[in-house]
């Protein structure tokens, strides 16, 4: 074999490579927009997060606008506090705006569902690092057969 | 008795340790100076040749069947819990995080590493090291470095293209044949697989399998006893020793990337 | 040391393992001559071809080349003398991975930056000087053993360095090939002025070029001087060297217990 059909399949061997890390870094993989420089933090206090893990989705009407950072425990109030990294490209969301932990199907994974308040004159937009305020918890199947049957008992 | 078996576990920790040390001189002595770039890149281009391309095919055709496997298992599996729609991220992240390294170190240590081992204890055998040394040419240089850095070149390359390959077969088999919606194997998968977390660090670990299998088999050929007996027995331990050097390896790797 | 040695041995000792190779041994090689070097197979004669060009170090004495002690040179300097010898292997050792031709410009090719005609214009010359000119684009598994020996030679001419060291050049060759090896052998050393050190045990044709012999056998020198005075000599050692003398003082069989003893074992 000569040289330049040995050089030749080599450049060809190199790009297939390259080639096949751009399919998984373009196709496979979300680029991790998101863990860069192009998002900003809000953060959140809830009772209980059930299920809820770092880089599971935040969602407005479906669409993932952000992933859970960081989930720790805030130790004045010991309630959960979870830092969240939304996508610069969705800003603005007023401060009335509620945020909840929703699961997906019946057993599937949980997220966070961000609801936008009213747009009014006088209400500010989230700004980065703020926290927002109104927060429902994870549903918690054990509490709620127990609320089930604690209102049967209290009807009887 | 005990006594023996002290001396037992002693002199194979010494003979281990040094023979560690000669590893580490001959990697050093042949990568230490700086490569001579008008010299060296045919070489190189050569090695690159003969330990990539020609392991281009066992590594696509390996990659495509493991994809199609983890297709058609995880179908299976997924579809008991109507969760068929995670085929996507379960065959990406197989592939990226364990399967792609390790099966592509595994057989690149079979096809690549026992050649470069047999090769290079042959030509010990046959005194070419030797008369190159008398030529006044580094065999170090001119016959282990080009090697080596083809190694280390290449097994990560052909680990990507094995995860690609893999991903695509899982496709082929979940989507096209068992008909999961396509949109929602690549959406979910996208979804579910990060760049840095994943592919990165899938890419880091057959980096690092690179270096140890390459080194490996390099070594126990340039340190085989140069008989045709030696030659057999240095070629059996490249695969032997890269194997589980590679599956300790991953081990350790993992629990420091995924772990928490 | 002397100026007109290149290689100079001073009081060498060398053991593979417990095994003594060699015991004190000195000796000089004068620059521009033909030195045979002789004795019983396994007694260590590619062992101080290899001692000479520093693959090997010795236990005690030191190893002059050229002024120099090679012994006790860093990596830089020793691959810079190795530059100024060279070796042809007992084996041929021939690159496999590369024709005849490649062989041959190997060393050139390495050291020197020069125009591809001329290498192949010197790589040609050489092989015809050893009758291969024909069998440049051959492959190393193509040649026969003899001719692989006649390749190996032309490559270690390649770059007429000073010093020549052949390890058994005529092992494998047809008499009219030994012919030319001997006359080529004398050619190269006289109009190059190399000096060459040749192993062998064809008393004869090597007595027919050299210009000094050593003989050696049990770790040491036994005999040394021209050819004409080693056939005159009337010691007993190199009287049986010379003639192939089975029994007599030097030994051909590899230290041993008696053979009685031995073989009791076997019988009881
Ligand atoms: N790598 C080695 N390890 C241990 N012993 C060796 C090694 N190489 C050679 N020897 C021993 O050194 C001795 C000298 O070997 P050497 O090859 O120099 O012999 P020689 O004189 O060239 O023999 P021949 O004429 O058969 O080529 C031999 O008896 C051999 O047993
Ligand atoms: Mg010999």
């Amino acid at each position: 074999m000569n040289n330049r059909k040995i050089e030749v399949l080599v450049g060809f061997f190199i790009a297939a490579g390259i080639a096949a890390f751009l399919f998984l870094a373009l196709s496979v993989a979300n680029s991790g927009g998101f863990s860069n420089g192009d998002s900003y933090r809000l953060s959140a206090k809830f009772d209980n997060i059930g299920g809820l893990k770092v880089r599971s989705p935040v969602k407005v009407g479906g669409v993932v606008v952000g992933r859970v950072a960081e989930i720790k425990l805030d130790t004045n109030s010991f309630m959960a506090e979870v830092v969240m990294d939304i996508s610069v490209d969705y800003k603005d969301f007023p401060e009335t705006s509620s945020i909840s932990i929703l699961t997906a199907g019946l057993l599937g994974e949980q997220y966070l569902g961000l609801e936008p308040g009213f747009m009014m004159e006088g209400i500010e937009t989230l700004k980065p690092g703020d926290y927002i305020q109104d927060t429902k918890s994870a549903l918690v199947l054990e509490e709620l057969i127990g609320q089930f049957l604690f209102s049967q008992g209290g009807e009887d | 008795m005990l006594l023996d078996w002290f001396a037992g576990i002693g002199r194979n920790g010494i003979n281990a340790t040094m023979t560690l040390g000669r590893a580490g001189i001959m990697l050093f002595n042949a990568l230490w100076s700086l490569p001579n770039i008008r010299k060296n890149t045919p070489l190189l281009i050569k090695q690159l040749f003969v330990v990539g391309v020609q392991s281009l095919a066992i590594i696509i055709v390996s990659g495509l069947f493991i994809g199609m496997v983890l297709g058609l298992q995880g179908y299976t599996i997924l579809v008991g819990y109507g969760a068929e729609n995670s085929l996507g991220p379960m065959v990406a992240l197989s592939l990226l995080r364990e399967l792609g390294p390790v099966v592509t170190a595994l057989l690149f240590a079979g096809r690549a590493g026992s050649a470069l081992t047999a090769e290079i204890g042959l030509m010990k055998a046959t005194e070419q090291l030797s008369s190159m040394e008398l030529m006044a040419v580094d065999p170090l240089r001119r016959v282990i470095a080009p090697r080596f850095w083809a190694g280390v070149l290449s097994m990560p390359l052909l680990a990507l293209m094995f995860s690609a390959v893999g991903i695509l077969g899982g496709h082929l088999v979940g989507v096209e044949w068992l008909g999961v919606d396509s949109g929602s194997y690549w959406s979910v998968m996208q979804a579910a697989v990060d760049l840095k977390d994943d592919v990165m660090n899938g890419f880091i670990k057959s980096v690092a399998f690179a270096f140890v299998v390459t080194w490996i088999a390099i070594f126990r050929g340039y340190d085989c006893i140069p008989t045709s007996e030696g030659i057999s027995k240095a070629t059996t331990q490249t695969v032997v020793h890269a194997s589980l050097a590679v599956l300790g390896l991953d081990f350790v790797l993992t629990a420091l990337m995924f772990g928490e | 040391m002397s100026a007109e040695s290149i290689v100079e041995l001073k009081d060498v000792t060398f053991k593979r393992g417990e095994r003594t190779i060699y015991d004190q041994i000195s000796l000089d090689i004068p620059r521009g001559k033909v030195v045979a070097v002789m004795g019983p197979s396994g007694i260590g004669k590619t062992t101080l071809l290899r001692l000479i060009a520093g693959q090997i170090k010795p236990d005690l004495g030191d190893i002059y080349f050229d002024g120099e002690v090679i012994n006790k040179m860093g990596r830089n300097k020793l691959y810079e003398a190795r530059k100024k010898m060279s070796m042809l292997f007992q084996s041929g050792a021939l690159f496999t991975e590369m024709s005849v031709f490649d062989n041959i410009a190997f060393p050139i090719r390495e050291h020197c930056k020069l125009p591809d005609d001329i290498i192949r214009s010197m790589v040609l010359m050489k092989l015809n000087s050893v009758g291969l000119r024909g069998a440049a684009d051959l492959m190393p598994t193509e040649l026969s053993g003899g001719m692989a020996r006649r390749a190996a030679l032309a490559r270690a001419i390649a770059l007429d360095p000073a010093l020549i060291m052949y390890d058994e050049p005529f092992a494998g060759q047809d008499p009219i090939s030994m012919g030319v090896l001997i006359r080529l052998i004398r050619e190269l050393n006289d109009s190059l002025g190399l000096t060459s050190i040749v192993v062998s045990h064809d008393v004869s044709e090597v007595m027919s070029i050299a210009d000094y012999a050593y003989i050696m056998a049990n770790q040491k020198i036994i005999g040394q001087g021209t050819p004409q005075q080693l056939l005159k000599s009337d010691s007993p050692l190199i009287h049986q060297f010379m003639s192939g003398e089975a029994d007599g003082p030097v030994p051909f069989h590899y230290t041993a217990e008696p053979i009685e003893e031995q073989m009791q074992e076997v019988f009881c």
